[in-house]
């Protein structure tokens, strides 16, 4: 009782906006006791690790890493795990090692940014979709659908080969990719939402509509976004490393996981199977970190 | 017959032979968050052979869980701590899965609340019941005729049509009639009823309890009955327990313990109750203070002590024993001899407030003039169902106008097409003051939106589980009343204070409150506007007996207080009673009857009003002969010819004049009306000779 006692109270009626910053501080708020059972989930501890890791790694990279991932060393190309390249080297005689833990940032700077962004458009769209309904649903309904059956890789080529690839670019395509996902699931959230009598009681006092979808309706469907988030999440990393590995992402020397993958997977027939194995490993470290966490937070809503 | 007669509890059990059921100091415990949580305490009764045995009790008195544990039901973290269960001198607590199996399958049967969860989705209904018999040894084709004649059995008109139906396409009565026809299939020595009737309308619960009556004399069952609703019990068992908070605490036959109660908590309960001639403007109802103890909370002493107001040191000290108040009850009171005279918790005089109090009572007297007007009000949703058709009334100022009818009546539908929430077909008029509203709220000026405020049914739904209760009353206060700083926190005191909630509760989420407590939230929010009209939509049926006299008397208190206007809906005769000054009965989304309140009870009827007040089961001891509906209510989309009520019309006219034309609303009094084709002097001589007035029988409880 006495962590709700002390809550800061609500400003009744003043700013609003779909600011997630709010929208997270509501989540936060409203369950100081599913934030507890959540921390105290192993594979949450376990995924948040991994993902601290990566984290560090994408910050501090450069100072944990043994060598210089840009330091060509052609003498030693093509190098076998060993003591001094614990995950070999690459054609180039680059540290892989090295390379693997610098190429962490970019992945980890596109990756949440444009689920952010994807959520965030996605969450107004669905919010509206769902409140206001009726003509506007149906025809951000058909438009949405269209989206969603186009191959979403084709877009994001169309887009980054107009464009050109960076990372801001990336950022804007696959948030703009996922927007439509992010809006379908927001707007089913809202429609189990709608028949409860306290949007009628909304009405009576002459709420606007946008008062209505951030104040009174957003609140209540975070939990459903914020499971949402987590599984975009996943598969934001999943397409930031394919797009890299096609090459639309980010350009060589940069280290980067799925460009590394897609520079070295020929030497796989020589049998250099380090250059490849270990930023696959890194990929499929993230992801299932994300997945975890995803997991445990779906359990605690449910719970 | 009876268990416990005397203050020793360690009584001699009675030979196993005559009891269908013997429960002796049984404890249940949940184990939640790694704590065990105590949810029965103590509890021992035995149902005698043939006999019909009620538990009553709130929400959260644990009546539920006993019948669970009772067949080993309990959920996985759930179980028997102590005591001793024997259902026909068998121990369902030691047995095997295949033992407790067969028990369940021949010797025990439930029937629970909700009808259209306990069905199969996917078989037909035929076949659901017919393998009850196919279990029990017969061959399909036999047991198909068995499910068919059991079917016959609770009065199902058409059992061949009904078993190749599926469970959707029943209405909550005949798959509830359904469900017991497959619980009496198997000739059962127990059967347990868990509010067997509180998912179901007035005139279908009547019906379902006299099948219920008519059945357990014919089959010889044991009865285990268990309800919230103290006339249901009172009308249905022979002996009834109280529960409260885990523990029984008063025990004897129904008709001594509601008539004459021996515990301070059976006698709040049953004051709680608003009786024949108690009306808002003459007392309040009492109230029973404080809450109920949360589940596992440790009490030493008496476990109704905190909330008694005979409760003495000793009460608080050690728990009372059962003392014997006949040879046939016990109570657990220290005071039992005092307890009918336990003072009341709320004085039932009228908070007067000088001058305006004469508002109030002028609607009852018909002086108001009309603040709302409805005129040829219809409403047909898609699919051409009419939840309306012409409804025409008028709400006078200081008012309570009840409406009164069942589920699919359009109760509802009235509301929100007055609120503006609900757009009504075209040609319908509503007025305030005289001007036309619009149909949609959101196009109303602040003005009417502050004028016209609802307190909704449910407060779960009603109330953004994700605001704080300040920001929940707070924000009409600035919408609505226009205030802000200083003057909204001096405002937001005072409504809460009105509302008798505390300044603890402001940072409080609804989810942290309790039931009644919400719904003064919710109330708190209707008027913080300062609204002339309130719509009360079945405000307590969501609440426990003792928490809706509070609202009652809170909601008959504002009234006066804030001169407010009421449309209460309600199906509950009694409530509609205690708090209406006028009365309208709607069927099927028309007008049946409509006049002032004693007007209206006094008769004469309307057929379907007299069927309602005769289907209302009464706590006093009278049983009134009563008219029954049989049969379904009709669907309003295909809605029968003539007067809609044909259908089901116990006084239909032979002439077929019913079936072709639909009556006019012909005046009795000076506004009392009532749709009929039969003539009102003649209504009035049959409603006479039949039966006891039913105005004699205003009680009812439960919602």
């Amino acid at each position: 009782m006495t962590d709700i006692a002390a809550d800061p109270l609500e400003p009744s009626g003043t700013t609003l906006g779909p600011g997630s910053a709010e929208a997270v501080a509501a989540a936060a708020r409203a369950t100081p006791a599913q934030w507890r059972l959540l921390l105290r989930k192993p594979t949450f501890g376990v995924g948040a690790a991994i993902i601290l890791f990566w984290v560090v790694c994408a910050i501090f990279g450069h100072q944990i890493a043994p060598y210089n991932p840009l330091a060509q060393q052609l003498l030693s190309a093509n190098v076998g795990p060993s003591g001094a390249h614990w995950f070999g080297t690459d054609p180039l005689g680059r540290d892989v090692l090295s390379r693997v833990i610098v190429g962490a940032r970019d992945i980890l700077i596109i990756t949440p940014l444009a689920t952010i962004l994807g959520t965030v458009l996605g969450t107004a769209l669905g919010l509206a979709m769902g409140y206001v309904g009726g003509a506007f649903d149906l025809v951000a309904g058909r438009i949405v659908e269209a989206v969603l059956a186009l191959p979403s890789f084709i877009i994001a080529f169309l887009f980054l080969v107009a464009v050109g690839p960076s990372t801001g670019s990336l950022i804007v395509v696959i948030g703009f990719v996922f927007t439509p996902l992010i809006a379908r699931t927001v707007r089913a959230a809202v429609l189990t939402e709608r028949h409860l009598d306290y949007l009628s009681a909304a009405r009576l006092l002459g709420e606007s509509p946008a008062r209505v979808m951030f104040r009174e309706i957003l609140p209540n469907v975070l939990p459903a976004i914020l499971v949402e988030f987590t599984v975009r999440l996943g598969y934001a990393v999943f397409t930031v490393a394919t797009l890299s590995f096609l090459g639309f992402g980010v350009q060589p020397p940069t280290p980067d996981w799925g460009a590394d993958i897609a520079a070295d997977y020929i030497g796989l027939v020589s049998g250099y199977w380090w250059q490849t194995l270990f930023p696959a490993l890194a990929i499929a470290s993230l992801v299932i970190a994300v997945n975890l966490i995803t997991d445990s937070i779906e359990q605690v809503l449910a719970a | 017959m009876s268990s416990l007669t005397s203050a020793d509890a360690s009584s001699p059990p009675s030979p196993p032979s005559e009891l269908a059921l013997s429960v002796s100091h049984m404890d249940v415990t949940y184990r939640v968050r790694g704590q065990d949580r105590l949810a029965l305490r103590d509890v021992s009764f035995d149902i005698g052979r043939g006999e019909s045995y009620g538990l009553v009790g709130e929400s959260g008195s644990g009546k539920s869980t006993a019948a669970l544990a009772l067949v080993r039901y309990l959920p996985r973290n759930g179980r028997v701590s102590a005591g001793s269960v024997s259902i026909n001198g068998l121990d369902p607590l030691s047995m095997g899965p295949a033992a407790l199996r067969d028990l369940r399958a021949r010797t025990v049967s439930m029937v629970y609340q909700e009808p259209g969860r306990a069905l199969n989705p996917s078989l037909r209904v035929g076949r659901q019941i017919a393998e009850v018999f196919e279990i029990g040894g017969q061959s399909s084709g036999d047991a198909m005729a068995s499910a068919e004649d059991m079917l016959r059995k609770v009065q199902i008109s058409d059992p061949g049509r009904v078993m190749r139906r599926y469970p959707h396409e029943l209405s909550g009565g005949m798959a509830q009639r359904a469900l017991i026809a497959m619980a009496l299939a198997v000739s059962p020595s127990l059967l347990i009823l868990d509010e067997p009737t509180t998912a179901l309308d007035a005139t279908v619960e009547a019906e379902v309890l006299d099948l219920v009556a008519a059945l357990r004399l014919e089959f010889q069952t044991s009865v285990l009955f268990i309800s919230h609703n103290l006339a249901v019990i009172a009308k249905m068992c022979d002996r009834v327990g109280v529960l409260y908070a885990g523990e029984l605490v008063e025990e004897g036959p129904a008709w001594e313990v509601f008539g004459q109660p021996r515990h301070p908590y059976t006698v709040g309960l049953l004051r709680c109750i608003p009786r024949r001639g108690q009306r808002k403007d003459s007392d309040r109802l009492d109230t029973i203070p404080g809450f109920l103890p949360s589940p596992g909370h440790a009490i030493t002493g008496c476990v109704f002590a905190p909330r008694c107001a005979l409760a003495a040191d000793r009460c608080r000290a050690s728990a009372p024993p059962f003392f014997a108040v006949s040879d046939v009850r016990t109570s657990r009171c220290y005071f039992h001899e005092k307890a009918p005279d336990l003072p009341r918790a709320t004085p039932a005089s009228i908070p007067s407030s000088g001058a305006d109090g004469a508002d109030g009572a002028g609607g009852a007297n018909g002086a108001g003039g009309a603040l709302v007007k409805v005129e040829e009000l219809s409403k047909t949703f898609s699919g051409g169902v009419r939840a309306l058709a012409d409804v025409d009334l008028s709400i006078r100022r200081g008012e309570t106008l009840g409406l009164v009818g069942e589920s699919g009546s359009g109760k509802t539908t009235l509301a929100r097409v007055l609120l503006g929430l609900t757009a009504p077909d075209h040609g319908s008029v509503v007025t305030l003051h005289g001007t036309p509203l619009s149909p949609d709220a959101r196009r109303r000026p602040r003005s009417v939106l502050r004028a016209l405020q609802i307190v909704f049914q449910n407060p779960d739904s009603a109330l953004n589980r994700r605001h704080s209760v300040r920001a929940l009353i707070s924000r009409p206060l600035s919408r609505l009343a226009g205030l802000s700083g200083q003057a909204l926190r001096d405002r937001l005191a005072e409504l809460i204070s009105s509302v008798r909630l505390e300044d603890r509760h402001l940072p409080l989420r609804p989810s942290q409150l309790s039931g009644g407590l919400k719904q003064r939230v919710a109330i708190a929010r209707a008027f913080a506007g300062g609204p002339e009209v309130v719509v009360c939509d079945e405000p307590t049926s969501a609440l426990d007996v003792s928490v809706q006299a509070a609202i009652l008397n809170l909601l008959a208190d504002l009234q006066i207080r804030e001169q407010a206007t009421y449309l209460f809906i309600s199906h509950d005769l009694g409530l509609v009673r205690y708090l209406s000054d006028r009365i309208v009965v709607l069927y099927l989304g028309r007008v049946m009857e409509v006049g002032p309140s004693e007007t209206v009870f006094a008769g004469p009827h309307h057929p379907y009003t007299e069927a309602l007040f005769s289907a209302v089961p009464s706590l006093d001891g009278q049983r009134p002969s009563r008219i029954r509906l049989t049969g379904e209510i009709p669907s309003a989309a295909n809605p029968p010819s003539g007067c809609v009520f044909h259908t089901r019309c116990p006084r239909r006219l032979p002439t077929g004049v019913c079936e072709s034309t639909e009556p006019p609303l012909l005046e009795d009094e000076p506004g009392h009306l009532i749709r009929c084709h039969i003539p009102l002097s003649e209504l009035r001589t049959i409603q006479r000779t039949e039966s006891a007035p039913p105005a004699q029988e205003g009680y009812s409880a439960g919602g």
